[in-house]
């Protein structure tokens, strides 16, 4: 099958492959881009293992055809760390035992840094509610959802200052 | 170091007890894991499978002639092909064979027909396509009961006139075995002349372990130095390697099976498949890596199910509610191939434990294994062998019998424990329970839901619900649950027969850090984490100094494995065996540094200390640089230990678990409104991830009470083959749950733990369940089979009129 050109910008550089029309963005990215971080868990848009952020919103990127992505700005987990190493999501991740055997883990991670974006002070069953495309078969998610509330509260006390700054 | 407090010290160690964060999780979280199918190796080649599209059929045919012809097409290979290495069949660890790719018939949808090898995924489900079977289809039996009538289709025709399984007489072409228990006679006598007998058979459903990460694996033959390495979703690591020797003649020195992060197992990852056989073949065929990995469908319809129970039971009481006997007839539906994950000698696994919590004089179980046109399989999903449908059939035996007689099923079970002082017990069914202190346990659970009140409300709802005040009614789901764990003893339990010992080797490095090596593999329960918190309060050296590798075969000591919550039971004692072993080392360099005999030492915390003189001491860090730039007479240099443990006894987790619901009559759906879960695991390693095991297996558990099966329809269709119909909870619909404890230690392990991570399946599903049936016990309910979705529970309403 005939090959085609995408460029695309993944956590915050240009990169371009050649890939087929028909591949899925997961393929390319874990593949072609080698970043494995996100995973395959159920190739139906159930589980959320695989969802990256697309241009400022979450998807599932098992069905995604990669050539959905030409152009397009996309964070994966491995682009979510902080300049001081992990972020305060994940460090909260850490914190708070929100993972188990960390295969739903960048999945949910990358939700979860969107949903906060979108939300930046959720109430826990907002957070549920947000959270509900991805699944998690280790930890119950009582500790996920923990781990996402504290992240949200440390996160809003880092940017008060900002805000202040900027008011004034 | 001298100026730090005893209590400074200790808590530097992040020992026994401390809730020390996961040192897994920097990589998980950063995306920086390594599963299967992130190895990626040059000139990998891709496999997968022609499967079956009938659950019973002939084949009459396979066309690969236009797969084959496809750009990237590398072979496809059929079980002609894998006859003359004798691989086209594959041994079970039950004892029987199942075929690794169709062997002239098919015996459930979605069987192996032939593996395709490509150059990549796409082109591999491009000829997967393009390949023509050809079946001449065959009556299909999905109902256990139906495959043993006399008239009955021969599933298994390799079978014919076998009339002698692993497990002794075959009583019918679809029986598998008769595994019995207990005094038969004696059990019969009394359930015939008891004041009170109730009856009920409790159907446990099929269904899947389904971990986030499916099965996979990457084979790699080079051809060169004649090595094997196999990377895979291996739960047992080592045994798959004895296996593949076995099945491919190659020595075991020359393979190496590595299994690296796992994406969670929860039983499905125990077992051998077809795709670890062909991609084996494969890559020797071809002299090029081989990567298989399932697709969700593959797993769910493929590699090992769980339960599929059928447990006819009879308890006997006295009219005061004192059991005197329990009568258990099981007939098991295992699908196409006996392919459970059993201790050898254990053909049901611990189902035997199903008296449960309970002191019952005389007890008998008798379970038929039975073959059906279903996927094989019978593993333990979350759960040591068949425990949870043990607990599962005496905990709704006690709500049936407490109907009977008219009385709280929270007091039915208090005046039928098993007390305090009777342990070690001796069970009627044969097990020696370890210890347990099961009335203080109940007692603190009813108080901490606040039973009576719970019970007074209920009585209120009911009252209200008659008159027209309210559609919802309350249901109280109580469970106490006592689990088997830790297989276990090399005298009795087997795999393949290996022994079921485990296994840890360690070395002290001379700056004082440490290296650890088990014969298990964490597939999320933080291993890295908890064994090295057991070797720091064993050694005295922080366990943040201490790493810990398991899951390479080529590096690791031999070990059985992680399932059945047998890694802290088994390994977790090797780990504190082969510590103290290092201690007596250390405490002998000691000795010789001190010039003391060695009596006149004591351990404190990290260092031996000369008895009543505190001041003169060696700590672990001085210890093992000497133990390299030392020449003490007599010993050895270095600081290295080798355990492989034996465990006398398996240990007997128990818990009491209670779950409040809410339920619409009119809809069926159930709201849950709490779930407590007090657990006793013994010694409690790390109580952070002890919680997280807790809140894991619980939604599990969840899970498989209200929705979760694998169903067939009468052709053997498997209806639940994604995500879309097998119901994995989300955080929307998952109960908040409320932890507890009590800490009965092990008498004869080390440090006393018993293991928890599977308490919560086992224990949670009795309650779920046990609370839709307690919401419509006062309108006459006695049992309704799992799982309780929200059809399922509007039909219970329905039947039992309350629709008006």
């Amino acid at each position: 099958m005939s090959k085609m050109h995408l460029k695309l910008r993944v956590n915050g550089k240009s990169v371009e492959t050649l890939c087929e029309p028909r591949e899925l963005l997961i393929h390319v990215l874990r593949e072609r881009l080698n970043l494995t971080g996100a995973h395959i868990g159920c190739e139906t848009s159930h589980c959320g293992a695989c969802t990256v952020d697309m241009n400022g919103m979450s998807v599932k990127s098992c069905t995604v055809f990669a050539a959905q992505s030409q152009g397009a700005e996309v964070t994966t987990i491995e682009g979510l760390a902080g300049p001081d190493g992990m972020s305060v999501l994940q460090q909260a991740f850490r914190e708070h035992h929100g993972l188990q055997c960390g295969y739903c883990t960048p999945g949910m991670i990358t939700r979860a840094h969107r949903l906060l974006l979108e939300n930046p002070l959720p109430t826990e069953e907002e957070v549920r509610f947000g959270m509900a495309g991805n699944l998690c078969r280790c930890t119950g998610y009582q500790n996920i959802v923990k781990a996402i509330l504290h992240a949200s509260v440390e996160m809003n006390a880092a940017r008060k200052p900002q805000v202040t700054e900027a008011a004034e | 170091m001298n100026d730090l407090s005893h209590d400074q010290r200790v808590a530097g160690l992040k020992g026994l007890g401390s809730s020390r964060k996961r040192v897994e999780d920097a990589r998980f979280t950063q995306g920086k894991g390594n599963y299967v199918d992130d190895i990626k190796m040059p000139d990998m080649l891709f496999g997968d499978f022609v499967r079956s599209q009938y659950a019973h059929a002939r084949i009459k045919s396979v066309n690969t002639a236009a797969a084959l012809a496809l750009p990237g097409v590398i072979a496809v290979l059929q079980a002609a092909d894998l006859a003359p290495l004798g691989l086209h069949w594959m041994p079970t660890l039950a004892g029987d064979k199942q075929m690794v790719l169709a062997d002239g018939k098919v015996l459930f949808q979605g069987q192996e027909i032939a593996f395709v090898i490509a150059e990549d995924r796409y082109i591999c489900a491009d000829a997967i396509e393009l390949i023509e079977v050809e079946y001449e289809e065959l009556p299909v039996v999905v109902d256990p009961f139906k495959a043993m009538l006399p008239g009955a289709p021969v599933l298994r025709e390799d079978l014919a006139g076998q009339t002698k399984g692993a497990h002794g007489a075959r009583i019918h072409h679809n029986h598998i075995f008769r595994w019995e228990v207990g005094d038969k006679d004696g059990t019969e006598a009394v359930v015939a002349s008891a004041d009170v007998v109730a009856e009920e058979m409790i159907y446990y459903h099929r269904t899947h372990p389904c971990p986030l990460e499916t099965c996979g694996c990457v084979a790699s033959m080079d051809k060169i130095n004649g090595k094997l390495t196999l990377w895979g979703t291996f739960q047992a690591p080592h045994v798959v390697r004895t296996v593949a020797s076995l099945l491919s003649g190659i020595p075991e020195s020359s393979i190496r099976v590595v299994s690296p992060d796992i994406g969670g197992g929860f039983g499905n990852k125990v077992g051998v498949y077809p795709g670890y056989v062909c991609s084996i073949v494969a890559s020797i065929v071809t002299g090029r890596p081989v990567k298989w990995v399932e697709d969700r469908m593959d797993n769910l319809m493929t590699t090992a199910f769980a339960r599929d129970y059928w447990m006819q039971g009879k308890i006997a009481a006295t009219k005061e509610g004192k059991i005197t006997g329990l009568w258990c007839h099981v007939t098991a539906d295992h699908g196409a191939f006996d392919a459970c994950a059993d201790p050898t000698k254990f053909p049901a696994g611990f189902f035997s434990i199903c008296t449960g919590s309970y002191d019952i004089p005389v007890a008998y179980v008798g379970v038929d294994g039975v073959y059906t046109n279903k996927a094989p399989g019978g593993v333990s999903y979350r759960c040591s062998f068949r425990v949870t449908e043990a607990a599962y059939f005496i905990e709704r035996m006690i709500e049936v019998l407490a109907i009977k007689l008219g009385m709280d099923s929270a007091e039915l079970r208090r005046i039928n424990f098993i007390r305090k002082d009777q342990f070690p017990y001796h069970s009627a069914l044969g097990w020696e329970y370890d210890s347990g202190d099961y009335h203080t346990a109940w007692d603190k659970a009813l108080a901490a839901v606040g039973y009576d009140a719970l019970r007074a409300e209920q009585t209120q709802r009911v009252a209200d619900f008659k008159a027209g005040k309210t559609r919802s009614l309350m249901g109280i789901g109580l469970s106490f649950f006592t689990e088997i764990v830790g297989a276990g003893p090399v005298k009795n339990c087997d795999i393949l027969g290996m022994g079921m010992f485990d296994s840890c080797e360690i070395r002290i490095h001379p700056t004082g850090s440490a290296l650890a090596r088990l014969g298990t593999i964490s597939q999320g329960q933080g291993h890295a984490t908890t064994f090295a918190q057991i070797l720091a309060t064993e050694i005295g050296i922080s366990a943040d100094l201490i790493t810990i590798e398991e899951g390479d075969t080529d590096t690791a000591p031999y070990g059985l494995g992680t399932y059945g919550s047998r890694s802290t039971p088994v390994a977790g004692a090797a780990t504190a065996m082969a510590g103290r072993k290092i201690r007596a080392k250390a405490q002998m360099i000691a000795a010789y540094l001190l010039e003391v005999h060695d009596n006149d030492l004591e351990w404190d915390v990290d260092r031996f200390v000369v008895k009543g003189v505190p001041e003169r001491f060696k700590t672990m860090k001085e210890l093992a640089y000497a133990a390299y730039n030392q020449a003490i007479p007599g010993l050895e240099p270095g600081l290295e230990a080798v355990s492989y443990y034996d465990p006398p006894n398996m240990t007997y987790p128990f818990g009491a678990y209670i779950c409040v619901m809410d339920i619409d009559a009119d809809t069926g759906v159930a709201d849950i409104r709490s779930f407590y879960a007090l657990d006793d695991c013994g010694t409690r390693i790390n109580p952070m991830i002890i919680e997280g095991q807790v809140h894991g297996g619980a939604t599990e558990a969840f899970a498989i009470a209200m929705g979760q099966e694998i169903a067939y329809d009468e052709m053997g269709n498997c209806m639940t083959g994604s995500l879309m119909d097998f119901f994995l909870p989300t955080s929307w619909e998952t109960p908040h749950y409320t932890t507890d404890h009590t800490e009965t230690p092990s008498p004869h392990h080390p440090i006393g733990a018993k293991g928890v991570g599977e308490s919560p399946n086992v224990g949670g599903v009795p309650a779920f369940s046990n609370a839709v049936h307690d919401a419509f016990r006062p309108f006459g309910l006695k049992q309704s089979h799992m799982p309780h979705d929200h059809w399922r529970i509007w039909r219970i309403a329905n039947q039992l009129g309350l629709h008006g």
